[in-house]
């Protein structure tokens, strides 16, 4: 609570700062520029303005001296205003949005959009106080321009597509047909009760009515969002909704230009042909956005096919081409709205497949944060404009039967279009969903954005017309967003079920589908199921193999894609178990035991595969960074490659502290700065081999010094070895041969190496080090290599030395998360074998100089 | 395959649905059947045929061309070539477990009655049905569709779903790009999600209740033309 207040208070003064630096730079700003040589005048004055003021202008003193001599600092606020501005206010927007999430209790009464119109009202009177005139207000061209496009593009992205094709016949019907009806009644009516009288003197047409009707006719996608995001009822009234809302926002924009036009071409003019012509613009700009939008769409998905190169900047190319088909949409004067809509619905499954995981999550998240920023900035100011005396004219009658008709022809065409939509779906929305879609038809910024882009000179009562609208706003968003949530309680409506994601779901509802379809081919009629099929055929052949790199096309399907899923959730709660006992030993060693055990006991279907599993998902995670080729489905094999490639580097740095740092590391993403590359550490593992090298060279230093025997030659290659086995998987294969060519003084008999290459099955390398450590393999046993007598004891020991911890492990497992042994034993391939004998023998890999390379490029391929 | 307009069908057809059920000798549907209807009359199959709840008149009068249309060998039957003459059933990845599931264990041939039987399955739930407590359990409530569902996996209808049983469906789900392993693992891990008695198979009160949440009722429902 008192931070709250501490925030509210920084608030506060940040304002205060704002509104001075608005004040000081509106009006000096232009005198700085005309008379700069001369006197000081922008600094000083605002440093008496206001004593918070008092440093920067102090600085700003130092100023204006530029002819005599050379200003160290200068004060040049001019010079910064407008951007400054716009960030303060995002700043104070999000500050404010803070606040309220702050106060958790507040939001679960009063939805957010309300409170941050609050805050809106509170920040207006500030400034109102401060200035005497309203500074700031939300204009159209930043609202349509900069604040509109991400939040659409984000609800395009984010839709959940099947569930909107599916209910696509409804949603139409409600966002145009709803739309229209909404716009003519309401203009009809109120063009009525003014002939009537009810109004008094207006200065309104039949056609300005019209025009008010369809700008205010549009449920806004943002209000009605946010508010049935917080409630929480089920998909099916949720999508039809939010279909309707973001489509009919598309109509309204369009409807609104269509009567525009009407308006200036004047009522005299208007004859039939105008009407019709009205009606098929209405259709070509709508249509034509949505294909726009879609066209745009298809170039996403075929861009991100090859941006693989490129992969830092893959992520903005789905927002630049996004706004693009805004601004291409609004250029062809098509409805932009429905373009980036729809350019948003249809890249979204191809750009989440060809995408890099990471770049995924990226999109996904800056999505959400342009969106939910501008959302935050759009109610605030929707607060804001609302301190201005210039907009208030007040006409009880319009203002009252507006509002009035607003909600009672909502709620007609609610039940009339649901009415006649029932007749044809399949669930029938019922009676209780229609009294919650009629009263959730909030009213947003679009309407006002709309509002304020009326021409004056055309219609003499703009004024009164943003002040109804933001009327019309305040009261839906705020009452009726208040009253949804008891409203949904009270009326019991059937809310969304909070299901987990699994397997046997998700199966389930694929056996639907195809069960679905085979009855209607079986019924011998076409219907929704059929359709769905054809399209599913038609996109499988055609635009899947267009849009979609081929790699990810393999490896698609959304059983195993929940499969992986679990499996990652698995993995990070194992994680987060390991590090909550305080044991990373536990969980990290565990893996090149557990692989171990995996290679030998194959068929073992307890938890040790599990966990092998399990670790694989997890290092994949960890490490998705830095892959190389990415495939979004992460096929096993890729885990197990990967695996290889973190363990290849892991197990060979024996230093255990070090280790620990090195994993933490790879949590906190330290990475060294790159422009164009995110990876995250491969290079400290080189850090820690030179260390690891030198520690290893001091004590063999100090053991021969000691015990007078000279290190076998073998040790000395071991640290080349390692370099090469520590190139990170993509570009070693090269590397490590430029090595072993200068490696010609080897020791070993090739049948050492050829052995290993040949190791699917057996497994030739002297695992004596390890057996020393107490891992009991008896398959280890016969095979010694000849050279492993040669091995002095105590660097037997040494090697051994990583390997202790996993004995220790071995005794922990059976307190592994209990929702481990609900996993599935991964895929064993024989992979796992060179896999395993790399990343276990480190030893072994020493004395044996062909076979990484051949079983690594092996591993890659794979 | 001849796919008459309906639109037509519905008037036309209506007479012939008729008079050929007047003619037609139709055998006795499997023991498998509710109350044994008497098969002679016409009118008492029809109204048989209501009861098991495909309502309207017009319905059965279209998918009874439908039948007809499918049946080639023009004997009152469906053969499981006849079903499996549909073009679109052969691309389906389940469309041989739904053919064998309109056929009664041991039987090759199914009548109408027994088509419509499990067509019937696929009827979405009325309010008015919801609330009015039948005396048999219609077809299309939500426990019969399960059990429908069901029955598909259960080849050897001991009411478990084994792990190879399950492994079989998955496998004609899933495309070739999932090895034999991942998919054991798979198969594995959705047996554990259900499995609560520990007999590493799903049993139909398990099955009932890994998927309570999943609204059937909507996702197991077709509208029938009219």
């Amino acid at each position: 609570m008192a931070a709250t207040r501490r925030l509210a208070l920084f608030l506060c003064t940040l304002l205060m700062v704002s509104r001075d630096l608005a004040n000081g730079g509106a009006a000096p700003s232009p005198a700085t520029v005309t008379a700069d040589p001369g006197h000081s005048t922008g600094g000083g004055q605002e440093a008496a303005t206001n004593s918070s003021e008092g440093n920067h202008g102090a600085t700003g003193g130092h100023e204006t001296a530029p002819v005599t001599t050379l200003p160290i600092v200068t004060w040049k606020w001019a010079h910064v205003s407008t951007p400054y501005l716009v960030a303060l206010w995002v700043l104070v927007s999000w500050i404010c949005k803070l606040i309220i999430e702050a106060n958790h209790h507040v939001t679960n009464v009063i939805p957010e959009s309300a409170l941050l119109i609050c805050f809106g009202f509170i920040l207006g009177g500030i400034i109102w106080g401060a200035d005497k005139v309203q500074t700031f207000k939300l204009n159209p061209t930043v609202f349509f321009f900069y604040l509109l496009p991400q939040i659409i593009l984000d609800t395009g992205y984010s839709m959940p597509n099947k569930l909107f094709f599916g209910n696509m016949g409804a949603i139409l019907v409600y966002a145009v047909i709803g739309t229209c009806w909404n716009a003519a009644s309401l203009g009809l009516s109120l063009w009525g009760c003014h002939q009537g009288g009810a109004m008094g003197d207006l200065d309104i047409g039949l056609l300005q009515y019209l025009l008010f009707g369809s700008l205010i006719a549009a449920v806004d996608p943002v209000a009605v969002i946010a508010v049935f995001e917080q409630v929480h009822v089920n998909e099916v009234l949720f999508i039809l909704v939010f279909g309707e809302s973001l489509l009919n926002d598309g109509v309204t924009v369009v409807l609104f230009n269509v009567f525009d036009a009407f308006v200036s071409l004047g009522g005299a003019r208007i004859n039939a042909v105008e009407i019709i012509k009205g009606i098929i613009s209405f259709f070509v700009v709508a249509f034509g956005g949505s294909l726009l939008g879609l066209v745009f769409g298809l170039l996403i998905s075929l861009l991100t096919k090859v941006t693989q190169k490129v992969k830092i900047i893959e992520p903005a190319f789905v927002f630049v081409l996004g706004y693009l088909s805004y601004l291409t949409a609004e250029m062809l004067s098509l409805s932009s709205i429905l373009s980036i809509t729809f350019c948003g619905v249809s890249c979204q499954k191809y750009i989440n497949a060809n995408m890099a995981e990471s770049s995924v999550s990226t999109v996904r998240y800056v999505m959400k944060v342009f969106a939910n920023g501008s959302e935050t900035i759009i109610f605030v100011f929707l607060g804001i404009s609302a301190i201005d005396t210039e907009i208030w004219v007040w006409n009880t009658g319009f203002i009252l039967l507006t509002l009035f008709f607003i909600f009672v022809y909502r709620i007609i065409g609610v039940f009339f279009l649901t009415w006649i939509l029932n007749r044809y779906r399949l669930v029938p929305v019922e009676f209780i969903d229609q009294v919650i879609m009629s009263y959730g038809g909030l009213r947003g910024a679009v309407a006002y954005g709309l509002a304020t882009l009326l021409n004056e000179s055309k219609i003499k009562e703009k004024n009164l017309m943003i002040c109804t609208t933001l009327l019309v706003v305040y009261f839906t968003v705020i009452l009726q967003g208040i009253t949804m949530k008891p409203l949904v309680n009270w009326l019991k409506v059937k809310k969304a079920a909070v299901s987990e994601l699994t397997l046997i779901e998700k199966l389930q509802s694929k056996v639907f589908d195809h069960m679905l379809v085979a009855i209607e081919d079986i019924s011998g009629q076409i219907g929704h199921n059929y359709m769905r099929d054809k399209w599913n055929q038609f996109e499988e052949r055609w635009m899947t193999r267009i849009l979609m790199k081929k790699s990810v096309r393999k490896s698609r399907d959304c059983v195993f894609k929940v499969f992986h899923q679990l499996n990652l959730k698995d993995a990070m709660s194992y994680v987060a178990e390991g590090e909550r006992r305080g044991s990373l030993e536990f969980v990290r060693n565990e893996s090149a035991f557990i692989d171990f055990k995996k290679k030998f006991v194959d068929d073992c279907s307890g938890a040790m595969p599990d966990i092998t599993a399990c670790m694989s998902d997890d290092y994949s995670a960890m490490s998705s960074m830095s892959r190389i080729d990415q495939v979004p489905s992460v096929s096993l094999e890729m885990h197990e490659q990967n695996m290889k490639g973190v363990r290849e580097t892991e197990d060979i740095n024996t230093h255990h502290l070090l280790q620990q740092h090195l994993y933490k590391g790879r949590k906190q993403h330290r990475h060294r700065y790159s422009r164009s590359h995110f990876n995250v550490n491969k290079d400290e593992n080189e850090v820690q081999e030179i260390f690891q090298r030198t520690m290893r060279n001091r004590l063999e230093s100090f053991k021969s010094a000691k015990m007078g025997v000279s290190p076998p030659k073998k040790i000395s290659k071991h640290t080349k070895k390692d370099q090469q086995q520590k190139v990170p998987n993509g570009k070693s294969t090269e590397n490590g041969k430029r090595y072993f060519s200068g490696d010609e003084d080897f020791q070993f008999p090739e049948g050492d190496a050829s052995g290993f290459a040949a190791s699917d099955g057996s497994h030739p390398f002297p695992m004596t080090y390890r057996a020393g450590a107490g891992i009991e393999n008896p398959a280890y046993i016969p095979d010694l290599d000849p050279m492993a007598a040669e091995i002095p004891p105590w660097l037997a020991e040494y090697d051994a030395g990583p390997v202790a911890p996993s004995q220790r492990a071995q005794l922990r497992l059976p307190w592994t998360p209990s929702d481990l042994g609900r996993l599935a034993p991964l895929r064993i391939s024989t992979r796992s074998n060179d896999s395993f004998a790399q990343a276990d023998a480190p030893a072994a890999q020493q004395k044996d100089d062909e076979p990484p390379t051949p079983s690594k490029r092996d591993g890659r391929n794979m | 395959l001849a796919k008459s307009c309906p639109g037509q069908e519905t008037v036309t057809l209506y007479l012939r649905g008729v008079a050929l059920r007047g003619r037609r000798p139709r055998p006795a549907p499997p023991s498998t059947s509710p109350p044994p209807a008497s098969t002679s009359h016409p009118i008492k199959q029809e109204d048989n045929l209501t009861e098991t709840r495909l309502v309207s008149h017009s319905q059965i009068t279209r998918l009874y061309s439908r039948f007809t249309s499918l049946d080639k060998g023009e004997n009152g039957t469906l053969s499981r070539e006849d079903f499996q003459r549909i073009p679109e059933l052969a691309i389906n990845p389940l469309g041989d477990r739904i053919i064998n599931a309109f056929f009664p264990e041991g039987e090759d041939q199914v009548n109408f009655r027994g088509f419509m039987r499990i067509l019937a399955h696929f009827r979405p739930i009325e309010d008015n049905e919801k609330k009015s407590v039948a005396v048999s359990e219609p077809l299309n409530s939500r426990t019969n569709k399960l059990l429908f569902a069901f029955r598909l996996y259960d080849l050897d209808r001991d009411d478990k779903i084994s792990r190879e049983e399950l492994l079989q469906v998955l496998r004609m789900m899933v495309g070739v790009n999932i090895s034999d392993d991942q998919l054991g693992s798979i198969a594995d891990r959705t047996i554990q999600e259900a499995d609560t008695n520990g007999d590493n198979s799903i049993s139909f009160n398990e099955f009932i209740k890994v998927l309570e949440k999943v609204d059937v009722e909507q996702k197991m429902s077709i509208r029938f033309l009219h």
